[in-house]
C-alpha cells in the first residue's frame, strides 16, 4: 500500500531501509542518537538509534570538521557514512575535509580509492540569523568531485537519497527546513509537502530535471522551497492569462541542462529563482548555460529572484523581504511578459 | 644477541635496512633529477627519517591502512609500492601510480596505502575513520596516520584523535617531528616539548620515541599495534628525527643553526642501523655493497621505466572526477 510521506519521515525510512539493506551504512553526527532526545535537529533520525544500535548510529562531539574527515577515511575503509551537520551552516567548519578531501581523493589516486558518502545539510533562510540560516549550496557546485542533490518533495527525497547512499561518489545532501513538515517546529508559512510513496524499491537519478508544471509562456526555474513558490506563482499567473513552466533540477551536479534548454527553446523567457544568493551561485550558473546554449531562443532578458548579496536577517519582515517568495516570482514573470 | 633482534630475525631486519637504503636512495635520486630539472613539480625529501617510516610500517600486516603526508616517500616504499609506478609519477607520467593526477600524493590501493595529503593535518581524522571502519568491519585491520610536528598544530589533530578514543578505533598516530614545519622549528611553534604529552588529553598513550633508531620505532609500533588490534584504542607515537635537507627543493634549510645540522646528521638511521645489524653479525660490507648495488639498479630501473613511459593524454584529465566518466 502507498504511504503519504511528508519530507522527514521519507528521509528517516530511507535511512532505515538502506540500513537494513546494507551494514555498511552507518550515521553520524551531533545528537542524532541521543536516547530520549529529538532525533537529530529536525527528528530525522528519531527512532534509528534504539533500532540499530549506537554503533551505527554515533552521536559525535561537535566536531564537524572530525566527523566529516572520520566519514571521508570510513568511506575510503569500506563503510557508507551519511553524516548529518544539524545546519549546512557548519559545513564551513569542514570546508577542507569538504573541498580538499571528499571531493578529491578519488581524483588525485586517479580511481583507486572512492569515497562512497552522503552530508545531509539541512538548508534554508528561517528567522534564526545569519550563521543558522543560509542556502550555500551554490556554493559547493564550484568543487569539483561532488555530487549535489536537493529534493523538493518527499518521493524525489526518497529516491535521491538511495541512488545516494547506493552510489560510489561523494553527494552533498540539501534538505529544506521549511520542507521537512516534521512536527513540533512550526515556522511561519511551513510548507507541508508530503508524495505518495509506493512501496517498491524505487530511485531517481541524479541529473534528471522534472517538470512540476507545464506551460508556454515562460520557464521557471527553481530548487527546494523555489519550486513550490514558483508553482503557486505560477498557479496565480495563469488567472492573468501567463502560462508558466515549472523546472526542478532535483540535482545541481550533474545539472539537467536538456530539460532546461528544451523549456526554453518552447517558452523563449527564463526566470531562475534561489533562496541563496545572488554573486556566484547557482542562479549565475543557470544563467551561464543559457548564454551559452539558448541565447537564440530568448526574447527577453534572463531574470534573477534570489536572495540579495546580504548574510541572511533576522527580523521576520525582514526575511519576507529577503527571500525570493510567490510575489516577487510573479513580479520578476510579469516584467518579462 | 639481545631479543628483539632475535625475534625479529634476519631476514626481516635486512628486508627493513634494505627499505631504508631504497628510500634514502630514491630521494637522492630525486634530488638529483629536480636538480637536473628533469622532473615537474616539486618534491618534499625526508632523507634522515627513514627509521621513523620503516620502524612503524614493519610492524603492520600488508592489508593495514596508512595514510601519510606531502614527505610521504618513505612510508609509501616502506609499505610497498611499486618503483617504477612512484617515479613514473614523478615525472607526470600515463604509467604513474596515480596517472599523472597525483605528483607526490602517493596512493595505492593495493597496497592500502589511502593518498598522502598535501594539506597537513587532514589526514588525521581520515585514520579515525578508516580505523572506525575497521572495528565495524571486525576485519582485524588498524588504520596508521603519519604526521609532522607541523600537522600537531592543526585543528584536524586534535579532532581526529579526540574520535578515535571515543571509539576505542585501531588507530595509530605517528608524528615524524622532524624539528621544523616547513621553516619554522618546533622551539617557535609549539609551548611543549613532546607532541606525544597531547595524548592525555584524550586518554590514551603517548610515547616519546628516538626516530632515529629503527629498532626502537619497530618495538614501539609492536606495542601499539597489539593495542588496537585488541580493542585498546588509539596510540600516539612521537618519533624525534630530523629532516636532512631543507622543506622542498627550493629550500636549503639555511635557517637551521650549524651545530643542530652537524648534532643530527652525526646521527643518521642508516650508519646506526648498519652497525647494529654487523656486530649482530648479520651485516657485513659485502652484503651491504650487495644492498646497495641491487636497489641502485631498481632505481635506475625506475627512471629509465619513466623516461620511456607516454605522458597521459590531455583529455584524461577529464576522467575521474566521478565513477562515471563524465557528466554534462
Amino acid at each position: 500500500m502507498p504511504k503519504e510521506m511528508f519530507i522527514v519521515d521519507a528521509i528517516r525510512e530511507t535511512l532505515r531501509q538502506e540500513m537494513q539493506r546494507d551494514e555498511n551504512v552507518v550515521l553520524l553526527g551531533c545528537d542524532i542518537g541521543t536516547k530520549g532526545g529529538p532525533g537529530g535537529a529536525f527528528t530525522v533520525t528519531l527512532g534509528l538509534a534504539e533500532e540499530f544500535g549506537h554503533e551505527r548510529v554515533i552521536d559525535t562531539p561537535i566536531s564537524e570538521l572530525g566527523f566529516i574527515g572520520a566519514a571521508i577515511g570510513a568511506a575510503m575503509a569500506g563503510l557508507k557514512p551519511v553524516a548529518d551537520v544539524q545546519y549546512s551552516d557548519f559545513l564551513y567548519c569542514a570546508m577542507d575535509q569538504i573541498a580538499n578531501q571528499m571531493a578529491k581523493m578519488r581524483y588525485m589516486s586517479a580511481g583507486q580509492w572512492k569515497v562512497p558518502m552522503v552530508l545531509r545539510a539541512p538548508v534554508g533562510v528561517t528567522s534564526r540569523g545569519a550563521q543558522h540560516a543560509q542556502c550555500p549550496e551554490g556554493l559547493f557546485m564550484d568543487i569539483p568531485g561532488i555530487k549535489i542533490a536537493v529534493p523538493s518533495t518527499a518521493y524525489d527525497a526518497m529516491g535521491l537519497l538511495r541512488t545516494a547512499i547506493r552510489g560510489n561518489d561523494p553527494v552533498m545532501f540539501f534538505e529544506h527546513k521549511r520542507l521537512y513538515g516534521q512536527k513540533g517546529r512550526p515556522d511561519a508559512g511551513e510548507f507541508f509537502v508530503s508524495s505518495q510513496i509506493p512501496d517498491e524499491d524505487f530511485t531517481v537519478p541524479f541529473g534528471q530535471a522534472v517538470i512540476r508544471r507545464e506551460g508556454n509562456d515562460v520557464t521557471i526555474i527553481g530548487k527546494q522551497l523555489t519550486v513550490h513558490e514558483a508553482v503557486a506563482a505560477a498557479a496565480e499567473l495563469e488567472k492573468e492569462g501567463i502560462s508558466c513552466e515549472v523546472i526542478d533540477p532535483r540535482t545541481l551536479v550533474p545539472f539537467d541542462e536538456t530539460t532546461l534548454l528544451n523549456s526554453v527553446a518552447k517558452t523563449g523567457r527564463l526566470v531562475i529563482v534561489d533562496e541563496g544568493t545572488l554573486t556566484g551561485g547557482w542562479s549565475s550558473d543557470v544563467a551561464a548555460i543559457v548564454a551559452e546554449k539558448g541565447v537564440q531562443y530568448l526574447d527577453a532578458p534572463v531574470r534573477r529572484v534570489t536572495a540579495p548579496d546580504t548574510p541572511a536577517p533576522f527580523a521576520p519582515n525582514m526575511r519576507e523581504f529577503y527571500v525570493p517568495g510567490q510575489l516577487k516570482i510573479m513580479e520578476a514573470v510579469r516584467g518579462l511578459m | 644477541m639481545n631479543k628483539l633482534l632475535e625475534e625479529t630475525g634476519k631476514e626481516k631486519l635486512l628486508d627493513m635496512y634494505r627499505k631504508m637504503v631504497t628510500i634514502r636512495q630514491f630521494e637522492d635520486k630525486l634530488y638529483l633529477l629536480f636538480l637536473q630539472n628533469e622532473l615537474p613539480g616539486s618534491v618534499y625529501l625526508s632523507q634522515g627519517q627513514e627509521a621513523t617510516a620503516v620502524g612503524i610500517i614493519s610492524a603492520l600486516n600488508e592489508d593495514d591502512y596508512i595514510m601519510a603526508t606531502h614527505r610521504c616517500d618513505g612510508e609509501v616504499i616502506a609499505k610497498g609500492i611499486d618503483l617504477k609506478a612512484m617515479m613514473a609519477e614523478e615525472y607526470g607520467k600515463v604509467t604513474g601510480i596515480c596517472k599523472g593526477k597525483g605528483s607526490w600524493h602517493f596512493a595505492d590501493v593495493s597496497k592500502n596505502i589511502l593518498p598522502s595529503n598535501g594539506i597537513i593535518g587532514a589526514g588525521i581524522p581520515h585514520a579515525a575513520g578508516a580505523a572506525l571502519a575497521c572495528k565495524l568491519k571486525k576485519n582485524g585491520r588498524v588504520a596508521v596516520s603519519f604526521f609532522g610536528d607541523g600537522g600537531a598544530s592543526t585543528g584536524p589533530f586534535h579532532e581526529g584523535m579526540n574520535l578515535a578514543a571515543l571509539w576505542k578505533a585501531p588507530a595509530i598516530f605517528v608524528c615524524v617531528n622532524n624539528q621544523y614545519a616547513a621553516t619554522t622549528s618546533v622551539k617557535i611553534h609549539m609551548s611543549i616539548e613532546n607532541v606525544a604529552d597531547r595524548a592525555v588529553a584524550y586518554g590514551f598513550p603517548g610515547i616519546v620515541v628516538d626516530g632515529n633508531d629503527v629498532l626502537k620505532v619497530y618495538e614501539t609500533a609492536v606495542e601499539a599495534v597489539k593495542r588496537a588490534r585488541a580493542g585498546e584504542g588509539p596510540t600516539l607515537i612521537e618519533c624525534k628525527t630530523y629532516r636532512r635537507g631543507g622543506h622542498s627543493r627550493s629550500d636549503a634549510g639555511k635557517y637551521r643553526p650549524k651545530e643542530e645540522v652537524e648534532e643530527w646528521l652525526a646521527r643518521d638511521p642508516i650508519p646506526h642501523f648498519e652497525k647494529v645489524l654487523t656486530e649482530a653479525g648479520m651485516l657485513n660490507e659485502d652484503i651491504k655493497k650487495k644492498i646497495a648495488e641491487e636497489v641502485a639498479q631498481r632505481i635506475d630501473e625506475a627512471v629509465e621505466f619513466a623516461r620511456e613511459s607516454e605522458s597521459p593524454s590531455p583529455e584524461s584529465t577529464l576522467t575521474d572526477v566521478f565513477e562515471e566518466v563524465k557528466h554534462a
